[in-house]
């Protein structure tokens, strides 16, 4: 292309519907943003989705899309994938579609490693149904459908992800456009699965359920922004830091100020740590947690077929099989 | 034996337990079957276990063939020879013979334990039961083991060749040639060169025994007349090989991939095993971790200008209902074919049925009208596979192939057809205009009524499509009511288009009008053929079930009676009922076993003697 695409150029004519001041927008944006900058060719890019709030986002990006049915994005995305190595294709998802009734093809595509970006909208509620609790849902969430709060112990999509296998497991905050590009890009440059958990406000059935970590104001230290190969510190001065605790074996917060040499240094590579990150709370983990190149599932599939997926015999040759004979 | 060797045709049934390897020395004698020149038909009836308790009814596992003269359409009503290679065998398998058949049995299981867990109290051998046939006894375990000692074998190695030594005593009572068994052999053992020469030993052995032994004063060999068939080269082929082969043309005339995305579940995972070894003819294969994410990779695939098929069995096919309704919506070429087991639930998983017609008309959520078609015999797989492709490509829409367990492993002789009789699949084009692009992607040709099939890549195209109700002329998402009042007759009007391209309906033998014509579908088609043969009334077999060809009604309506033997509770009879107003007799059967000739030979004159 000789003109280079902006954020706008990547909008639809279609009239936004999500509820006013709900994450997505941001996120939205944010996605439009890392196209442009990422150079993206939208008759090369695909948006698959599943249902939920989140699963709309297809239609308003001027690339393919194809808002399918609930939980079965990953699958359906495969396919496309395996049709089409070349495509570059992203999957939107919510929680309940990817953690609860999709399940399954987000297990699968994880450990497989297909070529797919899977942003997961986290906002610890079924937001199109009307606000019952969900997959993620801290225990004690009042909803309609659990009025006396609910039982059920979240599960992590985190770890979830590193329990499948996954290569690529990052996240980011909705309205931290920084922090966002950040992920995004470097989701979209992953040649695999990127598996990104967004922090997403429902402004209507479970407002601030993140507040106590995406506060702007307290935001510095409430949240570790990690780089590979960097060390782990936070706070506005950059003068708190994580450090491993041998006794209880686990992370910690230590003052950088006095003890520098024990604060870790950020290897994306280390799964050891990247689960303990990914438990970490206050501060909250953020950006790439964890990212270990592996052939892609596509790539695997297209070296071990015979032929690539070209035709390379007509059925003519072998329509005869191992034995055939002839009736005069 | 009371037949001697003017027969037309033999039935044979071998019978053993589920480890004794008898469906491969069943396809292995259908093969050297099919090179001497004779027609065919087998049917293959294993038990759901793998390997059930050695020596138990329930885990018999039996191979029939029908052989002669032909034209054989059947597996045959009764074995006229069985080899019983343990009393469960024989026990299970002696109410299926006439008198005076012949009963081939293996002394050395005939052991009071064995005879105790097939629930004989007295040897059956001894106690008369065998009177009223022809019993050779042989010592087949031992004889093999002596045969194959020379390569130091354990126990257990050396037994596993015994169905080679039966299958060498077959063969000499058949006169059948050797060289393609071991050809055989030699290329599925060729990696363990111990067993390959053990069992090609075994093989001559169970040959040369038949040959000289004093027992060849009853086993008299038998020479069946060679088939009347059509001049051509011929092959054996089983339903999921042909289907397999017929995938792959189909991709051939449409000069697109194959991508097979399916979850292995009994009888279908044939199909998928076959398609593996189709590669280099454009065919992939991934196999999904559940059948709606089977179904969902094939529409993905589609969706990305592959040709997507998935395949199952009634239980999985019930798993991807939602996702067929995402691909009319969408409106994408997608092929499910479902081979039809024994249901409800997990049923009979080994077991044939035909009872999966009303899902595959009816089993959607919503107004989601569907083409369904059947294959009726194997090698009959092959056409009705780029049939479905052919629909799907030309209305963009999925089609359900309807097959069954029974064909997915039956072989019969097939004439290799010629792909250049086939007509190329042509793909719907995306219409120059400057139109926006989701506008292009729903034009539709105005009598197909498919839409253009644009995929992702496909420069300046880019658009939206999903499972939401979409706007008939610009493809947006559109809640208008009289929209999906529009959308839903649209929906309905393409599948109906299907019955302007598919030609009318032919009768397959018989009079065209007259007091009665039998009407089936699927796998009947053999027993049918056989039973309106005999009887010389009228025979219809459909391919198309959804939408009916449009001259069915007019075609029934010139018969007295309308006959409609099925493998199901009665489900064409309704269909039947419901859109063409005839009110047909239905004759069901839900066995698990597929129809007899002579069942439907006494219903025919049962229908008869009473108009009579």
């Amino acid at each position: 292309m000789s003109d280079k695409l902006m954020p706008k150029d990547f909008a639809t004519s279609q009239e936004v519907r999500w509820c006013p001041g709900c994450g997505d927008y941001a996120i939205l944006k944010s996605v439009q943003k890392a196209l442009a900058d990422g150079g993206a060719d939208p008759a090369n890019t695909a948006f698959v989705s599943g249902i939920g709030c989140a699963s709309r986002f297809p239609y308003y990006v001027e690339t393919y899309g194809f808002h399918t049915i609930h939980g079965r994005a990953p699958a359906i995305a495969t396919g496309l994938k395996l049709a089409n190595p070349e495509l570059d294709v992203w999957v939107v998802t919510g929680d309940g579609d990817s953690l609860s009734i999709g399940g399954n093809h987000l297990m699968h595509a994880l450990r497989r490693n297909v070529g797919l970006k899977i942003l997961l909208f986290n906002n610890e509620i079924y937001g199109l149904t009307k606000g019952q609790y969900s997959p993620t849902s801290r225990v004690g969430t009042r909803s309609p459908s659990s009025p006396a709060g609910s039982v059920d112990t979240p599960v992590s999509p985190g770890q979830v992800a590193m329990g499948c296998g996954a290569h690529f497991f990052a996240r980011g905050v909705d309205t931290d456009k920084v922090g966002m590009s950040h992920v995004l890009q470097q989701a979209h440059a992953f040649v695999g699965t990127s598996f990104v958990e967004i922090f997403q406000n429902c402004i209507v059935y479970n407002e601030d359920v993140f507040a106590d970590f995406t506060e702007r104001k307290t935001a510095a230290d409430t949240q570790l922004h990690l780089k590979h190969g960097e060390p782990m510190l936070f706070g506005k001065h950059n003068d708190k830091g994580i450090r491993f605790n041998q006794n209880s074996w686990s992370l910690e917060v230590v003052d950088a100020t006095t003890s520098p040499d024990e604060v870790l240094v950020h290897d994306e590579g280390n799964a050891v740590v990247a689960r303990m990150l990914i438990d970490l709370h206050m501060p909250v983990a953020m950006g790439v947690i964890y990212r270990q190149q592996a052939v892609s599932f596509e790539d695997a599939f297209y070296a071990h077929h015979p032929s690539r997926m070209k035709r390379k015999k007509s059925v003519r040759d072998l329509i005869k099989g191992p034995s055939s004979w002839t009736v005069d | 034996m009371n037949r001697n060797n003017n027969l037309e045709s033999i039935v044979i049934r071998i019978a053993g337990d589920s480890g004794d390897g008898i469906q491969l020395m069943g396809s292995q004698f259908a093969v050297s079957t099919a090179l001497a020149g004779a027609d065919f038909a087998t049917f293959p009836d294993y038990p759901a276990e793998i390997r059930a308790p050695v020596g138990t009814t329930f885990g018999v596992s039996a191979y029939q063939i029908n052989l002669g003269g032909g034209p054989i359409t059947t597996a045959g009503d009764a074995p006229d020879v069985l080899v019983a290679f343990n009393p469960a065998a024989l026990r299970v398998s002696l109410p299926l013979l006439d008198k005076g058949a012949l009963v081939i049995v293996n002394n050395n299981t005939f052991t009071a334990r064995n005879l105790a867990k097939a629930g004989y109290v007295n040897d059956p051998r001894e106690d008369g039961t065998l009177n009223d046939y022809q019993v050779v006894a042989a010592d087949i375990s031992h004889l093999n083991l002596e045969s194959v000692k020379e390569y130091g074998l354990s126990k257990s190695e050396g037994g596993r060749c015994k169905n080679f030594y039966a299958l060498g005593m077959l063969l000499w009572m058949f006169d059948r040639q050797l060289p393609s068994v071991e050809a055989w052999i030699n290329r599925r053992l060729a990696g363990t060169p111990t067993m390959r020469d053990a069992n090609i030993k075994a093989l001559h052995a169970g040959h040369a025994f038949a040959d000289t032994t004093e027992l060849s004063a009853n086993l008299s060999q038998i020479r069946l007349p060679t088939a009347d068939m059509e001049p051509g080269d011929y092959r054996s082929i089983t339903g999921a090989e042909a289907l397999a082969l017929g995938l792959a043309a189909a991709g051939e005339l449409a000069d697109r991939s194959i991508m097979f995305c399916s979850y292995p579940i009994t009888p279908a995972s044939p199909l998928l095993h076959r398609l593996t070894h189709l590669a280099e003819l454009g065919v992939g294969t991934f196999q999904a971790e559940d059948e709606i994410a089977a179904i969902c990779a094939a529409i993905g695939a589609s969706y990305g200008g592959m040709i997507g098929v998935t395949s199952s069995s009634g239980p999985g096919i019930a798993l991807k209902t939602e996702a067929m309704g995402l691909a009319i919506s969408a409106e994408l070429p997608l092929v499910i074919v479902n081979w039809q087991r024994g249901g409800p639930s997990t049923g009979l998983p080994t077991k044939t049925e035909q009872s999966d017609l009303y899902q595959a008309v009816y089993g959607r959520n919503g107004d989601t009208p569907i083409p369904v078609l059947s294959a009726s015999t194997s090698g009959e797989c092959f056409e009705m596979a780029i049939e479905a492709t052919r629909i799907a490509l030309r209305h963009m829409t999925p089609v359900i192939l309807l097959a069954d367990g029974y064909l997915s492993n039956a072989a019969e002789p097939w004439r290799i057809p010629d792909l250049s009789d086939f007509a190329p699949i042509a793909t719907n084009p995306v219409p120059e205009s400057d139109e926006s692009p989701q506008r292009r992607a729903f034009t539709r040709d105005a009598k197909s009524l498919g839409r253009a099939w644009v995929t992702p890549g496909m420069p300046g195209l880019m658009h939206r499509i999903g499972g939401l109700e979409k706007d008939i002329n610009s493809g947006h998402i559109s809640y208008d009511p009289a929209n999906h009042q529009r959308m839903t007759d649209l929906r309905a009007a393409k599948v109906d288009a299907v019955a302007e391209f598919i030609g009318e309906q032919l009768i397959e033998q018989g009079p065209d009008s007259g007091d009665l014509v039998v009407v089936g579908w699927g796998s009947t088609y053999g027993p049918i053929y056989q039973a309106t043969r005999r009887t010389g009334v009228s025979f219809i077999h459909l391919r198309h079930l959804n939408p009916l060809p449009r001259n069915l009604g007019e075609l029934l309506a010139r018969f007295d009676t309308v006959l409609v033997p099925e493998m199901n509770g009665g489900q064409l009879t309704t269909l039947l009922r419901a859109n063409l107003r005839v009110e047909p007799v239905s004759f069901t059967k839900v066995t698990g076993q597929p129809f007899l000739i002579r069942e439907l030979v006494e219903k025919i004159e049962t229908l008869r003697g009473e108009a009579a």
